[in-house]
């Protein structure tokens, strides 16, 4: 078994993931792409009944954990809720998009990818006034050019693809989490012996962590990874003050999450990860505790529990129509990943991990 | 009791990180219950079981944890930004004290305001660990703080930091102690993570456990303070029923065994509809195929500041309702 | 007068808040005890009937869960004789003022005592109260009872329901409060005659379910129970009318809403559709581009997961004491259901497919 590498294949498999449309709760583009890619690799790949893809690769070892990892598929994105006619469509956003990115971008609708564009009036017919003030989601459309029944209400959209590589750099729609699904997709290919590796694979993380729960029931793993892609907020602050609120920092390597507002991740595999990281010499950071939730949330608190934690790579601009990510700290992610599924150990979970200075006070 | 109550209130245990207070709370149950684990969450479990069988099997849950402050980054002047684990109001922070779970001390200083008529936001505070720069501070982003507030034994009246909802705590640990039968198999579950909106201890405890009734043990806002909340529960008017809050429609048949039993044994108790806050019971109640459940809390004022306070009396009538639920056979 | 009527009436004249469903299920446990072949009560009181199916050996399961609590208000304290109030459920405050309420007191045994909100002359408000919308904690329920006799009968946690009698306005129209959501309740009863003498491959289990006003907490329970292989939630959707018109409304009287969204399995919407089409039963297309809200949402994460489909009575002023249905609706939504149930072949569960 060789580790998991990053070259051109796995650039060019993320190029498909991100190009592919998958809003939350319609995921099937992705997940075509997913099992194709498995497939060969795993003993078993079903489509659960809500969409998830939930696909085991038996190790061989001895005491071999049931180590969970999760990447959500989904995307934010549209639905179209009512045809205004000609081709206009009133739309609602699923999962969390700021309305301000929406103006002046490109879309695509339904499965066949039907170029759109989201516009906005002129801003020779605007006031001073109404240029303060955010446009409204209620005033804003769809536009598929002026011809009616090419779509129809309850068809999603999202933003038109944007896959490319500057520099260090890869930019793309969707980056929020088809970086996850790719490496995940990797992990399987190069799964270490000594674990049993449960893939989940899941739908509508977005809408509220709703397939990962469902994924952690049937799979009853002993613990899970959560394999995600995290704000990166390290830009100046508006005063040059010192920015302490940058969620995560590009060039700093994976993310490891201690708490955010779903709960308090696992801290005996946040010591891991940590620990794990320092060893490889990988560099690694910590989010920084706060908002957002991701599908550890879920699995946490699923069945009698389940010891869980996130690893994300740092991206800017997520949830709106070009994100950015580092080559280098996605392929630092996977490293970390990997190496952590070839040390992790039963052992791990003992609980009853006391930090002897307070026992002392 | 008051001795335990210091201990409990004195030890340190944000949620996600109880390793001290459940090795508090374990010596103390270990000689009382018949059987001790720790589930994959972190809750201790204790197990009281029953002289013969026919009975229900009953979940007692009182949250180990404490709200919480976790460190969000180091400044380039050695300063701690920090965010909460669980409702910390900021008002309650300025000027005080507290400590990481490596021992170091630290104390919560503010930015200067422009408007001193506005309270802080949590992002213009900070920790000072008396660090002359960045190279000094050992502390970093994701290491947890407790608020750091002596015990104070105003003689019936007790004031601490986390007797919520460690005063839960200590009533399940004296119900367990002074239970001598008990025709159920009952669990004295010391919960971790209830702080945080999702009580994902609870939610784990409850699957795990398969209860046919739940209760949790925790404390109540009080409404005896000048122009304080509107509800007539006071301290020292005997434990709450917390019937309704926004989490949780206690079930009706739980909600009147816990009353009669209470006028039947003429310990003194009080009714609260609650229009805030919720508890373990909320994660509890939709598991599996249902848990019937309500919520016994022992009346506190300055709930989630560093000097929360209660009424000896309402703890040990909460003590001795308990233990008269538990002694006897209940039809639900 | 449509058959169902009488039926539906006293559905909503009858208590039965969130948590509280004991009143109810009771008329519905009557109702159905001839439709189906077993009842059975869930650990917090959501009503299992079931309606076996004619496969051989172990019958693929269908749920259909229609919610039979309401919303409705609480007594938090007992202010000289007056009883302040918090919500059971999503109450517009805005609505109260002057409505009609039954308090259930069981201060000294249990009374069912008439009474009225009030709403306090601003003299008596906060500055902000005075002149625009009272929020509820500045509300009252005054009983007309001196406080001494008030103070007797009610306590802490008494229920507090809606009063205003239903009445039958034109175009086969019921207005009433708490068609949220016993106009489902009807509907699934409907659904329940006409499989009467009907073969079905499906075991079918018809559930009332509790605290759906509340966190979905009946339908998680008993879904996790049952372990079905289909679901089927019956709620009401906003019908247009005046305040209402826009994408997230449809039609009164133009038949049932099939959900579609991320709570729906295509499959399912896709078959309900097919059938009303095929049935000439009219219907519209309920976009759902988030949660649906429904007991739909719970079942569809239970266990392993679970298809799921919502179908929707459109009913004006929703949460009011004057929401409206047309019957038509909860007949049609009733053969609807029956049709799909008598539809679902034996292997249905392992055709239907997320992608096409």
């Amino acid at each position: 078994m060789t580790d998991p590498i990053i070259g051109t294949p796995q650039i060019k498999l993320l190029e498909r993931l991100c190009n592919a449309v998958a809003v939350s709760g319609d995921e099937g583009e992705v997940r075509a792409i997913v099992l194709d890619e498995i497939r060969a690799h795993v003993e078993d790949a079903r489509v659960d009944a809500l969409g998830n893809v939930l696909a085991t690769r038996s190790g061989s070892g001895k005491n071999r954990l049931r180590v969970m990892l999760a990447a959500h598929m989904d995307e934010v994105g549209f639905m179209l809720v009512n045809a205004d006619g000609d081709g206009l469509f009133q739309f609602e956003t699923v999962g969390s998009v700021d309305v301000r990115q929406l103006p002046g971008k490109r879309v695509w609708v339904g499965k066949r990818h039907l170029p759109g564009v989201i516009g906005a009036r002129p801003i020779h017919l605007t006031t001073t006034e109404e240029r303060e003030h955010k446009i409204p989601l209620e005033s804003l459309r769809i536009d598929l050019g002026p011809k009616a029944g090419l779509a129809e209400p309850g068809e999603r959209a999202t933003f038109a693809a944007s896959f490319h590589r500057l520099g260090p750099s890869l930019l793309a729609k969707a980056l929020d989490n088809r970086l996850g699904v790719a490496m995940l997709i990797e992990l399987i290919k190069h799964a270490p012996p000594n674990v049993d590796l449960l893939a989940a694979f899941t739908v509508q993380e977005e809408i509220g962590l709703r397939g990962a729960g469902v994924a952690a029931y049937a799979l009853k793993p002993d613990l899970a990874f959560v394999l995600d892609c995290t704000p990166a907020n390290d830009l100046p602050m508006y005063d040059r003050s010192e920015n302490h609120l940058y969620n995560t920092r590009l060039d700093a390597g994976p993310a490891i999450y201690t708490a955010d507002s779903g709960m308090v991740h696992d801290n005996r595999l946040v010591r891991f990860l940590a620990e794990t990281a320092q060893a490889a010499k990988i560099p690694f950071q910590y989010r920084q505790p706060g908002g957002g939730k991701t599908d550890a949330g879920a699995i946490q608190r699923s069945l009698a529990g389940i010891p869980a934690v996130s690893v994300s790579v740092p991206g800017r601009y997520t949830h709106t129509a070009c994100s950015l990510c580092r080559l280098e700290d996605w392929k630092n992610t996977l490293r970390l990943l990997y190496t952590a599924l070839e040390h992790v150990t039963p052992a791990l979970l003992n609980l009853e991990h006391v930090t002897p200075a307070l026992l002392k006070q | 009791m008051k001795a335990l109550i210091q201990t409990l209130t004195e030890t340190f245990g944000p949620s996600g990180h109880e390793d001290a207070v459940r090795a508090v709370i374990r010596a103390q149950v270990e000689p009382l219950a018949d059987e001790i684990r720790v589930d994959a969450l972190g809750s201790l479990i204790a197990v009281k079981r029953p002289v013969r069988d026919g009975g229900k099997k009953i979940l007692l849950a009182a949250h180990m944890d404490e709200i919480g402050l976790i460190i969000s980054h180091v400044d380039e002047k050695g300063f701690l930004r920090f965010t909460t684990l669980g409702g910390v109001p900021p008002r309650t922070l300025v000027g005080g004290r507290v400590r990481f779970l490596d021992g170091t001390p630290g104390v919560i200083g503010g930015e200067v305001l422009e408007n001193w008529d506005k309270v802080h936001t949590m992002e213009q505070l900070f920790i000072d660990i008396g660090a002359s720069g960045p190279k000094d501070v050992r502390v970093k982003i994701g290491d947890v703080a407790a608020l750091e507030r002596p015990f104070l034994d105003l003689g019936k009246r007790l004031v601490a930091k986390s007797l919520d909802d460690r005063i839960g705590v200590a009533v399940l640990i004296e119900t367990l102690r002074q239970l001598k039968m008990t025709p159920h198999e009952v669990y004295f579950v010391f919960t971790s993570r209830e702080e945080l909106s999702s009580e994902a201890g609870a939610a784990a405890v409850a699957f795990g456990i398969e209860p046919d009734l739940a209760l949790s043990v925790d404390v109540t806002s009080t409404g005896d303070t000048p122009k304080g909340h509107k509800t007539d529960v006071a301290l020292g008017k005997g434990p709450a029923i917390r019937i309704h809050d926004p989490g949780v429609l206690s079930d009706p048949r739980i909600v009147a065994w816990i009353d009669q039993t209470a006028r039947k044994n003429k310990i003194p108790f009080q009714r609260q509809v609650s229009t805030f806050g919720t508890t373990d019971a909320r994660a509890m109640q939709a598991s599996r195929s249902g848990v019937p459940v309500s919520c016994l809390a022992i009346p506190c004022r300055y709930v989630h500041t560093p000097s929360e306070m209660v009424d000896m009396d309402d703890v040990q009538n909460a003590v001795k309702l308990l233990v008269c639920l538990l002694s006897a056979p209940v039809e639900i | 007068m449509p058959s169902i009527s009488p039926f539906l009436k006293t559905l909503i004249s009858v208590s039965g808040l969130s948590a509280h469903e004991a009143p109810v299920r009771q008329i519905i446990e009557d109702k159905w005890r001839p439709l189906v072949d077993d009842l059975s009560v869930s650990r917090l009181g959501s009503l299992h009937g079931l309606k076996r199916g004619r496969a051989p050996a172990s019958p693929p399961a269908l749920v259909l869960l229609a919610h039979m609590d309401a919303i409705g208000l609480v007594v938090t304290q007992i202010v000289d004789g007056f009883l302040s109030l918090a919500p059971i459920g999503g109450v517009d405050a805005r609505i109260l003022p002057g409505t009609p309420v039954i308090v259930h007191a069981t201060g000294n045994g249990t009374h069912q005592l008439p009474g009225l909100v009030v709403q306090p002359a601003a003299s008596l408000l906060p500055p902000s109260a005075r002149n625009d919308a009272v929020p509820l904690q500045y509300l009252f329920v005054d009983i007309g009872l001196p406080p001494r006799r008030v103070a007797e009968l009610v306590q802490v946690g008494d229920l507090v329901a809606f009063a205003t009698e239903p009445v039958e306005l034109a175009a086969e129209t019921l207005s009433g409060h708490s068609l949220d959501n016993r106009a489902s309740v009807a509907a699934l009863t409907v659904c329940l005659e006409h499989l009467q003498g009907r073969a079905h491959a499906w075991d079918v289990w018809a559930v009332a379910t509790v605290r759906e006003e509340v966190g979905l907490h009946g339908a998680a329970t008993s879904t996790f129970q049952i372990q079905p292989d289909l679901a089927v939630a019956i709620d009401v959707t906003f019908g247009k009318g005046p305040g209402a018109s826009d994408w997230q409304t449809v039609t009164l009287n133009g038949g049932p809403a099939l959900g579609w969204g991320p709570n729906i399995h295509p499959a399912l919407h896709k078959r309900f559709k097919e059938l009303a089409e095929k049935l000439e039963i009219p219907f519209s297309v309920e976009i759902m581009p988030r949660g649906s809200g429904t007991d739909g949402m719970a079942a569809q994460i239970s266990r392993e997961g679970v298809p799921t489909m919502v179908i929707s009575i459109p009913l004006r002023y929703m949460h009011t004491p004057v929401e409206m249905i047309a019957y038509p609706d909860i007949e049609r939504t009733g053969r609807l259901l029956a049709e799909f149930v008598a539809s679902l072949e034996v292997d249905f569960t392992a055709r239907m497919a997320w992608d096409e």
